[in-house]
């Protein structure tokens, strides 16, 4: 039911873990639901140098991850924002339909990274993790 | 690769036996079994021979066997028969928490047409709750339907106890057999059984062929109308080979089956005895004793079943999950939500069923897959730094 790059991304997936000093951190999903993805991304000069994640969820779930955050590695914040959950999903050569949410939550993921980076920047912190303090957004 | 096959629970491969005795049913007697002429006598007597197989299997009488195209069919017909033969008793029905979809979709369909269901609760092993039968039995509850043994969890339910109570109370007692055929001995007269649901697939029939046992002197609403096969009661033509297979294979799964239980829970202890001990935060889920001997049910905390499957699918391993994904809907398993696991516990569950094929060397490579498996997969979940976490600060 899976493509084949799917299972490359699930089998061999690519940026798996945390990163320490962190200037986002998104978390999407809830264990109820079966799919918790949280995102890591690392931004200097507005340029996303390193991102990570980390997800408990299905095979569709870990590839959309995986896709997701090798498609916005080295993007401006501006062009990581582009990144849609259907350009996740084609790039895997497709999704069956019960699993196209799974590139939602990786794309929502992403993006919550993404706001919780800039949020620190208004906030005139430092932007660096502090993993205690992250709310989950349920979904 | 060497591939492994412990998925026996969803289905089993027809044995060389059972194809065997089948062979002749395709191409040399094909007759219509009710055909008058010889070559439908010869394939009408082939069926009657199986329906004697299946009876006596079951020990009941060959006239109260009729087949059915699945094991779903069987109980569709059972429970919406019963219920639609029986109005001017009532339209109450009985039945759990943990069937098969095959009874509650019918049930929750049934409830749409004006019948009343109590869905009754199980305890923490999936053993029925017996003080709830007797609260919820009525003066116009008709059936009591209750499966012999869990298809996910392996449970097995204390029919007898219950058809006992059933038949004080003047209640029809059917019960969804179809994963306990071959693992538990079944004498429906004894044990006061008044239907059965069986399917040929689990026990080495092929699929597409089902029966029910209907005791004489229960009446049943006919599900499928159309010529007067199976005594009136369920037209169709006759599945002619799979009846073949069916009653050979019902006949070698009975055979003797405290040896078959014996091999099989070797096999079976051998997987949970050492995931449990071997792999932490595991749990069994259903019952230590009160289990078919084939089946092993375990959830692996922070991690999802989907997952679990694929990565011992990539390894050739063959088993199931009851996590949502695999389920086709957003809930996990309705089974093991009823066995009062939450639901991220329940997401990460994993079946192996067994058969008498299945090795202790088949069971090590499993489990030393599953070693493997589970570390990778919780090396990347966040629910597991979220608990390490927390141990650690605790």
């Amino acid at each position: 039911m899976y493509t084949e790059q799917v299972m490359d991304h699930f089998m061999n997936p690519r940026n798996v873990g945390e990163i320490e000093d962190a200037s986002g951190v998104g978390t999407v999903g809830n264990a109820k639901c079966g799919d918790i993805m949280k995102i890591y991304i690392k931004v200097e000069n507005d340029v996303i140098v390193d991102v990570k994640f980390k997800t408990f969820g299905c095979g569709a779930a870990i590839a959309t991850s995986s896709r997701a955050t090798e498609m916005v590695m080295g993007k401006t914040i501006d062009e990581a924002l582009k990144v849609t959950n259907k350009m996740v999903a084609d790039s895997l050569g497709g999704l069956p339909p019960v699993k196209m949410h799974c590139s939602v939550l990786a794309e929502e993921a992403l993006h919550a990274a993404i706001q919780d980076y800039k949020d620190r920047l208004e906030k005139g912190e430092k932007p660096e993790a502090d993993p205690e303090s992250e709310e989950i957004k349920y979904v | 690769m060497e591939r492994i096959y412990m998925d026996n629970a969803a289905t089993t491969r027809v044995t060389e036996p059972v194809m065997e005795a089948m062979q002749p049913y395709f191409c040399e007697i094909f007759g219509n079994p009710m055909s008058v002429h010889s070559f439908g006598r010869e394939s009408r007597k082939a069926v009657e021979n199986a329906r004697r197989q299946v009876a006596t299997a079951l020990g009941a009488q060959p006239n109260e066997i009729y087949f059915t195209g699945c094991g779903t069919e069987s109980d569709n017909w059972a429970v919406r028969g019963a219920a639609y033969a029986n109005l001017k008793k009532g339209r109450h029905i009985i039945t759990t928490q943990i069937e098969h979809h095959a009874i509650l979709h019918t049930c929750e369909q049934l409830e749409k047409e004006g019948f009343e269901v109590t869905y009754l609760p199980v305890d923490e092993f999936g053993i029925v709750r017996m003080d709830a039968l007797a609260k919820a039995i009525r003066p116009d509850t008709t059936l009591i339907s209750v499966m012999a043994a869990n298809n996910e969890i392996g449970t097995i339910q204390p029919i007898e106890e219950i058809a006992k109570i059933a038949k004080e109370k003047g209640i029809l007692f059917h019960t969804d057999a179809v994963q306990a055929i071959g693992s538990i001995a079944f004498d429906v007269k004894a044990m006061g059984i008044d239907m059965l649901s069986l399917s040929g697939h689990k026990f080495h029939a092929p699929k597409g062929v089902g029966a029910l046992y209907v005791r004489n002197g229960v009446k049943l609403q006919r599900l499928i109308n159309g010529g007067a096969q199976e005594r009136t009661q369920r037209a169709g033509t006759e599945n002619l080979a799979s009846i073949v297979g069916l009653g050979k294979a019902i006949e070698l799964a009975t055979a003797n089956i405290a040896a078959h239980n014996t091999q099989l829970s070797l096999v079976r202890d051998r997987l949970i005895d050492r995931i449990l001990t071997e792999i932490p935060y595991t749990r069994l889920n259903g019952h230590r004793t009160q289990r078919l001997p084939g089946n092993c049910n375990i959830s692996f905390q922070f991690i999802e079943g989907e997952s679990l499957l694929l990565s011992l699918d990539i390894k050739g391993i063959a088993a199931s999950s009851g996590s949502a994904c695999t389920s086709g809907s957003l809930d996990p398993s309705h089974v093991l939500l009823a066995i009062g696991l939450p639901h991220e516990i329940a997401h990460g569950s994993l079946r192996l069923s067994l058969s008498e094929e299945n090795t202790l060397d088949q069971a090590d490579k499993v489990v030393d897959a599953l070693k493997e498996i589970v570390a990778r997969l919780r090396s990347m979940s966040p629910l597991y730094d979220e608990f390490l976490q927390q141990s650690s600060a605790e």
